[in-house]
């Protein structure tokens, strides 16, 4: 019924060879995975890169579908070890201190998601910072879209946008304490808060609740669970 | 001469025209709107960072209670990235089933928006039509998944089992219902639910014609809604607006036909598309999307009544056995041991697939790093830029106004606030 389904070649490569004659110095990457494709910038060239992402023929990406911050201090790390598990048994092989790299220069991302209505296609763009200041530019001069993800960004995560009109918390409670969404933040927070007769107002205290982990985070190396690995094939099972 | 200062004024949380738990600060001069400013948060659960510390599947539940009111829709939007993940694809009848649950689901949605919207505009009987047609398709939900809301009935690789071969009925006389009463009820629920959903179908668009009737030509209607919150094509493109909204401004664009997934591309159906951009023109286009819903799950239906099959995969690395199996397979035990102990590891890499969901695109943005349990899930909810834009929809146009605005932008607050 619908004739103008673009193949997944037609579609993304295309696009990719227009990054790939755009974006081509040092320090641009593109990935291409899932059928999607990531364009890795560098954080100070964010504003020229969307710009041209918005205004160029290749491009027309009109719309800015979602911001977003991403933590990339625990990545890759599993709270069980699973060949130490023989040795310690199955409940105790967990281990709840995650190394979080608190201080690495490439710790916080922030992920654009694009979408051109004129092309119909998709681009996701990551650029990192780092963790002692963590700041891009903010996005809202090519996309107006952008001021509510990045405050969502800045609440969640810490991450501020130079030149962003307004940047204040947007979901957590008014005069919240840190960035709820960072690794180091534990789950069950930092505060609870309770109502004190004695005071006849509302009180703040650090939590009471024990951290527990009921399925373990685990990273299963061999392939028995991955199928291919790549994800870029349906495997038809 | 009095001194005419502008203030602020308060509106929500608990303003029954907010919607749920929207706090708005209004700097008003005299009864204009000068600038609006939404404070969310309030019904925000970190749903993002619960997924952190759970194995992918016991997050559907989450997705349910998002978008409170297009449950299937969110679920199929995380199934969705889940599968593009792991690199598998649902059965056909699994495509057709959810095709025509998230259409159910899309009118489901607008009925709830419709007679929101039109009871905080004062109409107060569409409220009650609408919530009439609205029970027989949560009893939809409840026989195919147990649920009446939160139905977890999407899972990755499938659904969660195939459609039901009977309606359950209404029982017994009592003095509020005769053996009548009941007998008319149960009516439509002699058969299996795809008849139940088939006499829906018959029925439904007579009921639209009903809401049209009240609405459509109504004149304090349209004084309340033509030219209020007006968005012109280019503004709701920089605004990121998507769904209704986006259409609402005139600009042609519908996941369900530019990026087809599930089904879509096989059934038959139309986008409607408004011409001005305001109040009027998204409640039209909502309107006619309900029937072409109606359309898109007649043409299911047909499809799934002549075409058995199977409902999910096969691969029990992500798919549970069947309980009959593990009884006495050993391998089919384990599997299920292992599933529910521990889950499945997809590849690293990271995934964004959308759903054109009845508000917009819902969209899931899922990193892996190869571990059971999500490294990063980000929730793409409509109504967060939608309601970004208040602010500068309702500039300059008058307190009553901001209540259509409201209304028209469809919000819900379990998808903003997360």
């Amino acid at each position: 019924m619908v004739k103008h389904i673009l193949t997944r070649n037609a579609r993304v490569d295309a696009l990719a060879a227009a990054i790939g004659g755009h974006f081509a110095e040092p320090g641009y990457e593109l990935i291409d995975a899932f059928d999607e494709l990531t364009l890795v910038a560098p954080a100070e060239r964010l504003l020229d890169v969307a710009s041209t992402l918005r205004d160029h023929a290749d491009f027309r990406f009109e719309q800015l579908i979602d911001l977003c911050g991403v933590d990339y201090a625990a990545y890759g790390q599993s709270e069980w070890e699973t060949e130490e598990a023989s040795f310690t048994g199955f409940g105790r092989g967990v281990d709840r201190d995650l190394k979080v790299a608190v201080e690495d220069p490439r710790r916080f991302a922030v992920v654009v998601h694009l979408l051109s209505l004129a092309h119909n296609r998709r681009l996701r763009v990551r650029v990192h910072v780092g963790a002692s200041q963590p700041m891009v530019d903010s996005l809202i001069p090519v996309w107006a879209a952008a001021n509510w993800f990045e405050r969502e960004a800045f609440d969640l995560y810490g991450i501020l946008f130079r030149g962003h009109p307004d940047l204040r918390r947007i979901l957590t409670d008014y005069g919240f304490v840190g960035h709820p969404f960072r690794k180091d933040f534990p789950l069950s927070g930092q505060v609870e808060m309770r109502y004190d007769p004695e005071q006849g107002r509302v009180v703040y205290e650090p939590v009471s609740i024990e951290p527990r982990v009921l399925v373990p985070r685990v990273i299963r190396e061999d392939s028995r669970y991955l199928g291919t690995g790549k994800g870029t094939e349906t495997t038809d099972a | 001469m009095p001194e005419i200062r502008n203030y602020t004024l308060n509106f929500g949380p608990q303003h029954p025209s907010a919607h749920g738990v929207l706090r708005l600060v209004l700097e008003m001069d005299g009864e204009v709107i000068e600038r609006a400013d939404p404070h969310i948060g309030l019904l925000h659960r970190g749903t993002e960072k619960l997924a952190e510390y759970k194995p992918y599947n016991q997050s559907i539940g989450y997705m349910d209670r998002l978008d409170y009111v297009s449950m299937m829709c969110n679920e199929h939007g995380y199934v969705r990235s889940i599968e593009k993940l792991l690199g598998v694809e649902a059965p056909e009848r699994a495509q057709y089933i959810r095709t025509m649950f998230d259409e159910i689901t899309r009118i489901l949605n607008h009925l709830m928006w419709l007679g929101a919207h039109a009871l905080d505009i004062g109409a107060m009987s569409v409220f009650l039509y609408c919530f009439r047609e609205r029970e027989d398709l949560l009893d939809c939900y409840e026989a195919v998944s147990g649920a009446r809301m939160h139905a977890t009935y999407y899972r990755p690789g499938g659904v969660h089992r195939d459609l039901p071969d009977r309606m359950p009925r209404y029982e017994g006389s009592s003095k509020w219902h005769s053996e009548r009463s009941i007998a008319k009820r149960n009516q439509a629920r002699d058969g299996s639910l795809l008849d139940f959903i088939e006499d829906f179908t018959d029925r439904f668009p007579g009921h639209v014609d009903e809401y049209e009737t009240l609405l459509t030509d109504n004149r304090i209607w349209k004084q309340r809604t033509v030219d209020i919150g007006v968005v012109t094509p280019e503004r709701a493109r920089q605004l990121g607006f998507t769904g209704p909204m986006l259409r609402g401004s005139g600009i042609e664009w519908d996941l369900r036909k530019k990026q087809p997934y599930a089904a879509y591309h096989r059934v038959d159906f139309d986008i409607p598309v408004g011409v001005n951009g305001d109040c009027y023109d998204r409640y039209l286009v909502r309107m006619e999307e309900m029937r072409q819903s109606n359309r898109i799950i007649r043409q299911c239906v047909q499809w799934l009544r002549t075409n058995p099959g199977p409902v999910s995969i096969e691969d029990h690395k992500v798919v549970p056995p069947k309980r009959e199996t593990m009884k006495g397979d050993m391998e089919a035990l384990i599997h299920h041991f292992k599933l529910f102990t521990e889950g499945y590891c997809p590849p690293p890499g990271e995934v964004y697939a959308a759903v054109e969901a009845p508000k917009g695109e819902f969209g899931c943005y899922i990193v892996s790093d190869g571990a059971n349990k999500p490294y990063r899930l980000k929730v793409r909810a409509p109504g967060f830029p939608h309601l970004a834009a208040l602010d500068e929809m309702s500039r300059g146009h008058m307190l009553a106004d901001v209540v259509s605005i409201i209304g028209t932008l469809d919000v819900v607050f379990g998808e903003i606030d997360r």
